[in-house]
């Protein structure tokens, strides 16, 4: 499959949604992806069947506050930098690369890495959406090791991580990030070809794809972009219960850099005093809560998006005054199996209780 | 008394009020060279009321004629820019994304610099003053005066952009030189856009201000003048002088907001119905609904508040193309009619059928259809009452899909139209629960501009250690609301606006820098406040 224009603003919107408001804004990396398919033409997307077993896929994204990231640009040079130093210490060449996470600006961010590289993109990636910590990948979860890995800066600066502790790892690539100026570029979980087609999300890329290519249509014919975005969720087959969960005003963002990740919380007000909705965010937004109830939980997908244009917003972009709707998904199911829980679930993010499905916390039954 | 007016592309409107009557009106066509207009227009609403030059307390204008200029891509300026950012943010250099047209107008030339802050207050790079210098140098020798600065973080730490500012004004001395911190918060892309837009703007801005302050002086008015900005707010002539990327989204804030006034209406979607184009909004609570994504100016993304705009393509002046052999059929195709959406803009007076031309436009079927009174009937090419209707019916389509479009929620809405061509408004649409046409509906924009609110901004650098942040928001709201109040706000109608808080990480202390902004309406309008319950 070909990743032309009109794919790749459409994959902007769905890893929009998909990044849960983090990931980084893909308008940057729209920005970049346009001018470079207008210099060289589409980027190459394959299947994760196309790959061979002995391949070497790279998965890669941004590390860091998303906030920053809206401020301080990249340079350009960071992802090449880092896959040219995985290819010295694999000794040979990167077959493929791969977003370790489908959500927000980091879906898109390895396509033009490819493109320099003159390798395809797989469709598949790490998370399935976007998750604030690096060992929240489903490879991690399986048991692999993220490294070696490699953390690049704007200025050039390159760094190798090798640790069997993916938890380590993760801290190690923090504290890079932050000390290359909270935020930079890596590549980690190395895989072979076999192991890819074993353990990644496939499909990702095309799903994110095929969502905003909905919002888009819904948008041009008139109808109800949410209700388009609803159903292409749960036609993906990898997000099968979507819905809105709440329609109301931005009125207060505490939003902090801390620890190398954009963290706070967003109130919205009701329109005609329907209740409040908190959300509380680490880069991703991760739970939910109407006057006090839990309506969706971290690893499920919680969205605010602009409620007349349906235009995602991340969590460095909410403001004040700001008029929206609320959207949740559930995860694809390989998240939220127990083991996966320990890694994606509430707990690992500090919330007290058990993790409960969004369509339980919703009553949704239509699947 | 006050005096608003309105500089369109088309018509400069003026009002004169008196509270919140509105004591005299007029509608003068835009003078090339825009002072001209306004002169005339102000002199004819004081003669109208018979009231003397020394009794205006002040003059308020808005003006789409920057806006205009952007979007017509004309009477721009060359840009020098230079960003201090360097070795980050290479990958996408200034104005990456802008439509070819404009930024091939702008023509920049452009400096990529070390330089800008970390998020933690360390430098990326430290400044190198000799490149400035060489960048300013190189500027002057080519003629280029109009010069925008960015560096990264400025809105946290603006040091490096005020240093280099100093450092270009040394080598040309005759730069009119934007810095981005002035112009907006975090969000670099965005920030530099308009701080570009801006310098492009410099020299447009200096002769329109200075020739509408030529007008003032010649009918002998004595008082402040103020323009409008994007959100409904005045900001002072020098100042407007400098910044005129404020005003651009003024033109449909004014429009709105004085069709609330003179409606007395606070929700209802407004459309505003010019010669080339209808701009329709949404009112809620009588303020403007914003967009609450980023917003586009000619294709380029800002991050300021704007107010949420539709603009179709269908004002007065919109051609309606059909073949002259089928005016008078009485059987229609639809394949054989389409309305605009090019427009004879200004040039309806010698162009429509009605003033003697032959190209048939809305205006031309309006008065046909015995919907407007004006022009001369007697010159308009026979029309079948076929060709009216659909003619009528294309258009009552086109303005009942941009409603739909702007709606929130499924029923039934109130319209108002205002604007010169308000009467290509049908008095029933679908899903209007009814059309509503205010007094004055015609001058609506120079309204909106005498009306203009009153804006407070606190900002403060408050540790949430020694200031619970919850106490310390309050603390500020307040300030920012007595501050609007001080300025001739009425209480009932402050509002706060904007809430930004940008933490610092490098001071010890949970120190965040906050930004509260406040409007208010101004002492003498106190219809809106009246009809607030």
């Amino acid at each position: 499959m070909r990743i032309d224009r009109q794919a790749l603003l459409d994959l902007a919107t769905g890893a929009a949604f998909l990044g849960s408001g983090g990931g980084g804004d893909p308008y940057y990396a729209q920005l970049l992806g346009e001018a470079e398919i207008a210099r060289r033409g589409p980027f190459h997307l394959i299947a994760l069947d196309a790959l061979a077993d002995d391949a070497l896929v790279a998965p890669c994204g941004w590390i860091g506050a998303p906030t920053v990231s809206a401020e301080k640009l990249p340079n350009g040079q960071e992802a090449i930098l880092g896959l040219r130093a995985l290819e010295r210490i694999a000794g040979r060449r990167i077959d493929a690369v791969m977003p370790i996470e489908i959500g927000g600006g980091n879906g898109l961010a390895p396509l033009l890495a490819a493109a320099e590289l003159g390798i395809p993109v797989v469709d598949a990636d790490g998370m399935g959406r976007a998750f604030p910590e690096s060992q929240m990948t489903v490879f991690s979860i399986d048991g692999l090791s993220a490294c070696p890995s490699v953390v690049t800066s704007a200025n050039g600066a390159l760094r190798v991580i090798e640790t069997d502790d993916n938890l380590d790892h993760e801290r190690q690539a923090r504290a890079l990030s932050i000390e290359f100026g909270g935020n930079a570029h890596m590549v980690e979980y190395p895989l072979s070809g076999a192991a890819a087609k074993r353990h990644a999300i496939g499909g990702s890329v095309s799903a994110a794809i095929a969502i905003g290519a909905a919002v888009r249509r819904a948008r041009a014919a008139g109808e109800d972009p949410f209700a388009a975005l609803h159903a292409a969720l749960r036609a993906s087959g990898l997000y099968p219960f979507a819905g809105t969960l709440f329609d109301g005003k931005v009125v207060d963002v505490e939003r902090e850099t801390r620890g190398g990740f954009s963290v706070g919380r967003v109130v919205i007000e009701g329109f005609g005093g329907d209740g409040q909705m908190d959300l509380e965010f680490q880069n991703e937004n991760l739970i939910a809560r109407v006057d006090g109830q839990v309506r969706a939980m971290v690893p499920d997908l919680i969205t605010v998006m602009d409620r007349e244009t349906a235009d995602s917003i991340t969590t460095e972009r909410l403001k004040f005054g700001q008029r929206v709707k609320v959207i949740g998904a559930a995860a694809p199911a390989v998240l939220r199996a127990e083991r996966a829980l320990r890694f994606v679930g509430p707990a690992a993010f500090g919330f007290d209780g058990p993790y409960r499905p969004i369509e339980a916390l919703n009553g949704w039954n239509c699947g | 008394m006050r005096i608003g007016v309105d500089v369109g592309g088309t018509n400069t409107d003026a009002v004169l009020m008196n509270g919140a009557t509105v004591v005299a009106w007029t509608k003068q066509p835009t003078s090339a060279d825009v002072g001209t207009g306004v002169a005339a227009a102000i002199t004819a609403v004081l003669g109208d009321a018979r009231v003397a030059p020394g009794a205006i307390a002040s003059v308020m204008i808005g003006t789409t004629h920057f806006t205009n200029a952007l979007v017509e891509r004309s009477r721009l300026d060359r840009v020098g820019i230079l960003r201090l950012a360097s070795p980050s943010g290479e990958a996408l250099p200034p104005m990456t994304g802008w439509p070819e047209a404009l930024a091939g107008q702008i023509d920049a030339r452009t400096y990529l610099l070390p330089g800008g802050f970390e998020f933690d207050g360390r430098e990326i790079a430290p400044l190198d003053p000799a490149a400035i210098r060489a960048a300013a140098r190189e500027l002057r020798d080519a003629g280029i005066d109009s010069i925008a600065i960015s560096s990264v973080f400025a809105p946290v730490n603006p040091a490096m952009e005020d240093r280099a500012a100093a450092l270009v004004a040394e080598e040309h001395p005759d730069a009119r030189i934007t810095v981005s911190h002035t112009l907006g918060r975090i969000g670099f892309i965005e920030r530099e856009n308009a701080t570009i837009l801006n310098a492009a703007l410099g020299s447009l801005a200096t002769h329109v201000v200075a020739s509408f302050e030529r007008a003032l002086a010649e009918i002998g008015i004595d008082a402040p003048l103020y323009l409008s900005q994007n959100d409904g707010t005045l900001i002072s002539a020098a100042r407007a002088a400098a910044y005129p990327v404020l005003t651009i989204g003024s033109g449909p804030t004014n429009s709105m907001r004085g069709a609330a006034f003179l409606s007395g209406v606070r929700d209802a979607i407004v459309l505003d119905v010019g010669g080339t184009t209808t701009d329709i909004g949404v009112l809620a609570n009588g303020f403007p609904r914003e967009s609450s994504v980023a917003v586009d100016i000619g294709g380029v993304r800002i991050n300021f508040r704007m107010p949420d705009i539709l603009a179709l393509g269908l004002g007065g002046g919109t051609r309606i193309h059909l073949d002259p052999a089928l005016y008078g059929t009485d059987a229609i195709d639809a394949d054989d009619l389409r309305v605009g959406p090019d427009s004879v803009g200004f040039r309806i007076t010698e162009q429509a059928w009605l003033f003697g031309g032959a190209t048939l436009t809305t205006s031309d079927v309006a008065v046909a259809a015995g919907r407007a009174e004006f022009g001369d009937p007697a010159l308009l090419p026979p029309l079948s009452d076929a060709v009216r209707d659909a003619v009528w019916a294309r258009m009552q389509a086109m303005l009942e899909e941009a409603v739909d479009r702007m709606k929130t929620s499924r029923g039934d809405v109130l319209l108002l139209a205002v604007g010169g061509g308000n009467f290509l408004v049908p008095d029933t649409l679908r899903g209007a629960a009814r059309v509503v046409r205010p007094r004055h509906a015609a001058v609506a924009n120079a309204v909106g501009a005498a009306i203009a609110q009153v804006g407070a901004q606190v900002e403060q650098v408050v540790s949430y250690e020694r200031e619970p942040r919850a106490t310390a928001l309050d603390r500020l709201r307040a300030e920012a609301v007595a501050q609007a109040i001080a300025a001739g706000g009425i209480p009932d109608s402050v509002e706060i606006v904007e809430m930004d808080e940008v933490y610092l990480t490098y001071l010890p202390g949970r120190a965040a820098q906050v930004r509260v902004r406040a409007v208010a309406d101004l002492a003498g309008t106190p219809a809106l406040v009246a009809h607030a319950h």
